[in-house]
């Protein structure tokens, strides 16, 4: 027993941490503190990425199976853990300047983290459910933090709403499984899936699946994620733009391998049909958005296709590329949303993207970094984006999904349309009105730092290749 | 010198890149050094490109120079030229210096446009260097962000347009390539240009879903190549985007984009699609020359109707390019040749045209062949220069341009009779459009009030198109200067390409 604690005990100090936060808050200054606990929090968040990342190799189980700390796990935890830091310092100075800036803020946000981490190190439906709820629970309220603005109480109620329906469809997914299969343990759904398949199982397949592919925004299920977006405060955008798509997507990587990884012609196909949906929907609908915020949310939907195209073609190597894409992924969207924080005029937050204009006369780096992570986002090489859509795309072909690589290369295409747009404002663009807010340093650093790091990482990509490949490699036996 | 192409490649984005961080304000001064420094750069990288000729064997047949380290994805960064490539890369190096001269009259944001014109050169000499599928792509593609922001920042009035056009039109057929890269290295395990070149792809007939496709996988490879090639080169149908793109552009971009961009295409299927995918090069051959045939009789036709002088240029340089496309796929030592003829010519040549409409441009601020005329009464020099370049833009003989039309249709002649026909009254038409063109401009009275005090031109302009008229001379009177590099390599090509197709294929083109 003693073992299985010390599985888990990254999850376990950082849940402890979040109660002593919630303590302190509650009992000293309230609120005048919590510039002090968010970068605790943060702080807290890189010691236990920097642990995870450094403790131990190999594969564990903790609590019968219901916990597992592999390799995958590790990568995708320390990819939770870094982007959440970073969301967390880059938006406490917007917090701060708009009196949104709560001592419940952090402490939501490390309990939400402990569910992703949960959700990523889950063995059993059980496991999954909780991290799950405990993750998406703190979000909703996150989500309309700001309590006298229509559009975030909106946002969160819609959240909630659309999220809750999800988790039933998950339920109900999983009680199917449960009743065909005799096991809620990923590895006994597995060990039953031999010669015919029940089709209850199919059908429980096919809701769990449902129910995740709304977590990760993927089209038919994205609805939610253009209003949330929208209506959440700027730093809860950036954050559920970031660390809970991580989640999700290795949690989707881990249902389908470890539970159902004996039949990957059933699930592939339904991967691949969201992977399509997702990234033409993306595209497609991004063109009209005239709101940043809203544009982001496009463009996340898109990206969630193509990681879901490495996923689909059901090898370790598109494990492998969908870990890696997930990790570019993330490091663009905080660079961009770095920025989008800083976007202000009067003191009011900015989000059209025609306040953008000629803004590179006034800010040659800040724009020349925003172009970067543009063209990165859009797959131009010579960026990293670039590598990450090349991955997808090697492991599409490689899994004999040739067709789905070709509609993903016409997706980024028209998906590049309106990553340009935005560099059209900014360099092409007529003078206007001016964006006037100034940056805090920590703005500055992530949108300069993760512009750098898209094009130096052209060089290896910071070694993050043969990590993910040997996390995917535990994944897909 | 062992790392001469990485230093050649990669010494004007060192130069961009302290541009970039060291260069402050934006006052005369500032501007004056950052011309310098271009200047400077370019000039300098065209020096040490000159090791490159005196270093080349032209009798070895394979890669010279080559340098490699393993990078990832199992990919390799290597670099090397061979008889084709070394050329373009001179040709590159050469041609910026003069490029960088031309802008010399830019106030706009000059800093940033000197780093642009650095960047792009080192991503330009980046595709004539790689020897390795993706990071042949990666400059290959890379290209069109400096190029996006050249013609959206310092373009003309309908530069955005044109900018979202160029880029989207472009992108759209290299992601296809992209795909057919992956394919490419799944089918041979390897994306080393060295190594696929040796690899023979699959070429028995394929049935997908129904369709017979014949040539097999080779021919999906091909296709989806040509879809990127095509679009660069321009070939007809796909070379709209081209016309906005030049009329738009600034000067220099638009020599740029005519003198160096447009042969990545012709590089390309040298390159990839003509010794990796013989069987359905040899298969859509003719498909290629009957499109080469309408776009050199087509556009000339265009070019003909034109009133605006760039565009006039532009859709001729569509023309010329049909000549290279057909050359190429001749497969044969005079087509092949001649392709890389015309295309360094051309390049010599278009750009300078480019420059031409430069000059009078920035005297009137219009591209109107209306609002010119006779031009010869106030600028005699410039009468003599434009005189020049419309000739070997004809194809006179004694400049570039004529051996370059010429070998081409002496290879195509071998092949299809029919198609060295209609290409032939193309050269007629290019004679009938640039000396109306010249005509117009040039020629007659002097009556139009506003170009009563035009002046001729400074010893600057003068001083950009001597090497241009230097190189088109010394290519017209003594062509072995390239055909005794290019040719070995050529003829491995060729011989390659022939010993690969099936041997019916084979004798036919013998019997012919």
């Amino acid at each position: 027993m003693t073992s299985d604690f010390q599985i888990v005990l990254p999850e376990v100090i950082i849940a402890v941490c979040a109660m002593a936060t919630l303590m302190f808050g509650v009992t000293t200054g309230k609120d005048k503190t919590a510039s002090l606990l968010v970068w605790m929090t943060s702080g807290l968040f890189v010691l236990m990425a920097v642990w995870i990342g450094a403790g131990g190799d190999g594969a564990r189980s903790a609590f019968g199976g219901m916990f597992i700390d592999d390799p995958f796990a590790r990568f995708a935890k320390v990819t939770i853990l870094l982007s959440a830091a970073a969301v967390l310092a880059m938006g406490r100075d917007y917090m701060q300047r708009r009196d949104l800036l709560r001592f419940e803020y952090p402490v939501l946000v490390a309990l939400a983290v402990v569910g992703m981490m949960l959700m990523v190190s889950a063995g059993d439906l059980m496991t999954l459910y909780m991290g799950l709820e405990l993750q998406s629970l703190a979000l909703y309220v996150i989500a309309a933090l700001r309590r006298d603005s229509v559009k975030s109480t909106e946002a969160g109620l819609k959240y909630f709403m659309l999220g809750a329906l999800s988790s039933g469809m998950l339920l109900y997914g999983a009680s199917l499984v449960y009743g065909f299969a005799g096991t809620t343990l990923f590895s006994g759904i597995l060990s039953t899936l031999s010669g015919e398949v029940p089709l209850g199982l199919l059908f429980g397949l096919v809701f769990v699946l449902s129910g995740l592919a709304f977590k990760i925004s993927a089209a038919p299920f994205h609805m939610w994620t253009p209003d949330v977006y929208e209506g959440a405060p700027t730093p809860v955008t950036a954050f559920l733009a970031t660390a809970p798509k991580v989640a999700a997507m290795a949690l989707f990587g881990r249902v389908v391998h470890d539970a159902f990884g004996a039949i990957p012609g059933d699930w592939g196909q339904v991967v691949a049909a969201l992977a399509v949906a997702s990234m033409f929907l993306g595209a497609v609908a991004a063109i009209g958005q005239r709101d940043i915020k809203r544009l982001m949310a496009y463009s996340s939907i898109s990206h969630m296709g193509f990681a879901l195209m490495g996923l689909a073609s059901g090898t370790a190597g598109g494990v492998q590329a969908m870990l890696i894409y997930m990790a570019i992924y993330v490091t663009m969207n905080i660079g961009t949303f770095a920025f989008i924080l800083s976007m202000e005029k009067d003191g009011r937050p900015v989000t059209s993207i025609d306040s953008l204009n000629m803004y590179s006369r006034r800010e040659p780096l800040r724009a020349l970094a925003l172009l970067v992570l543009m063209f990165s986002l859009a797959g131009v090489p010579p960026t990293v984006g670039f590598f990450g859509k090349l991955y997808v795309l090697k492991a599409a072909v490689e899994g004999g999904m040739a067709w789905l690589a070709v509609l993903g290369v016409v997706a980024s295409v028209i998906g590049a349309f309106y990553y340009l747009r935005i560099v059209f404002y900014m360099y092409f663009g007529k003078d206007g009105d001016r964006l006037d807010g100034p940056m805090p340093a920590v703005q500055w650093v992530l949108l300069v730092g993760s512009a750098a790091v898209m094009l130096i990482g052209i060089v290896n990509l910071f070694g993050i290749e043969a990590t993910a490949a040997v996390a995917a490699q535990t994944l897909v036996r | 010198m062992e790392n001469l192409l990485s230093i050649i490649t990669f010494l004007p984005l060192v130069a961009a890149a302290i541009l970039a961080l060291f260069l402050r304000g934006d006052d005369g001064a500032a501007r004056r050094n950052a011309k310098w420094l271009a200047l400077l750069a370019t000039s300098a990288t065209f020096l040490i490109s000159l090791f490159l000729l005196t270093g080349f064997d032209p009798a070895d047949t394979g890669f010279q120079f080559v340098e490699e380290y393993d990078w990832i994805l199992g990919l390799k960064y290597k670099m090397g030229v061979d008889g084709i490539s070394v050329l373009f890369v001179l040709l590159t190096t050469f041609l910026m210096p003069v490029t960088i001269a031309a802008c010399w009259d830019v106030e706009v944001r000059v800093k940033d446009y000197m780093i642009a014109f650095l960047v792009l050169e080192t991503l330009m000499l980046g595709v004539f260097c790689a020897l390795d599928l993706v990071l042949f792509y990666l400059f290959f593609e890379a290209g069109l962000i400096p190029m996006f922001l050249i013609i959206g920042i310092w373009g003309g009035k309908e530069r955005i347009y044109a900018a979202f056009k160029f880029f989207l039109y472009t992108f759209l057929g290299s992601v296809l390539m992209l795909v057919a890269m992956i394919a490419m290295y799944l089918d041979a395990g390897t994306t080393d240009i060295t190594q696929l070149l040796r690899h023979s792809f699959a070429s028995e007939t394929l049935n997908i879903a129904g369709f017979q496709i014949l040539g097999g996988l080779q021919t999906l490879l091909f296709v989806a190549f040509f879809a990127s090639f095509a679009v660069k080169m321009p070939m007809w149908p796909v070379h709209t985007w081209l016309p906005d793109a030049h009329v738009q552009a600034p000067t220099a971009g638009s020599v740029v984009l005519a003198a160096i961009l447009l042969k990545m295409g012709g590089y390309g299927f040298l390159r990839f699609s003509l010794p990796m995918f013989p069987v359905a090069s040899d298969m859509l051959a003719p498909l290629v020359f009957w499109l080469s045939a309408i776009a050199i009789v087509y556009t000339s036709l265009v070019a003909l109707a034109q009133n605006d002088m760039k565009k006039l240029i532009a859709y001729s340089s569509v023309a010329h390019m049909g000549y290279v496309t057909m050359g190429i796929f001749a497969a044969n030592q005079q087509g092949v040749e001649g392709a890389i003829f015309q295309m360094l010519s051309h390049g010599f040549i278009s750009g300078a045209l480019f420059l031409c409409v430069g000059v009078i441009y920035d005297r009137l601020h219009t591209r109107e062949i209306d609002a010119y005329g006779g031009l010869v009464n106030r600028m005699p020099a410039y009468a003599l220069v434009f005189m020049f370049f419309t000739m070997a833009n004809v194809g006179l003989p004694g400049t570039s341009g004529f051996i370059g039309e010429f070998l081409t249709l002496a290879g195509i002649f071998q092949v299809n009779t029919w198609v060295a026909a209609v290409a032939t009254s193309g050269v007629i038409l290019s004679a009938a459009y640039a000396l109306w063109l010249y005509r117009r401009v040039v020629f007659g009275d002097l009556i139009k009030e506003s170009l009563r005090s035009i002046t001729d031109m400074t010893a600057r302009e003068k001083a950009i198109f001597a090497p241009l008229i230097a190189m088109t001379l010394l290519l017209g009177i003594y062509p072995s200067l390239v055909t005794d590099i290019t040719g070995p390599s050529v003829a491995s090509l060729v011989s390659g390409y022939q010993a690969a197709l099936p041997a019916t294929a084979a004798t036919q083109i013998a019997l012919q």
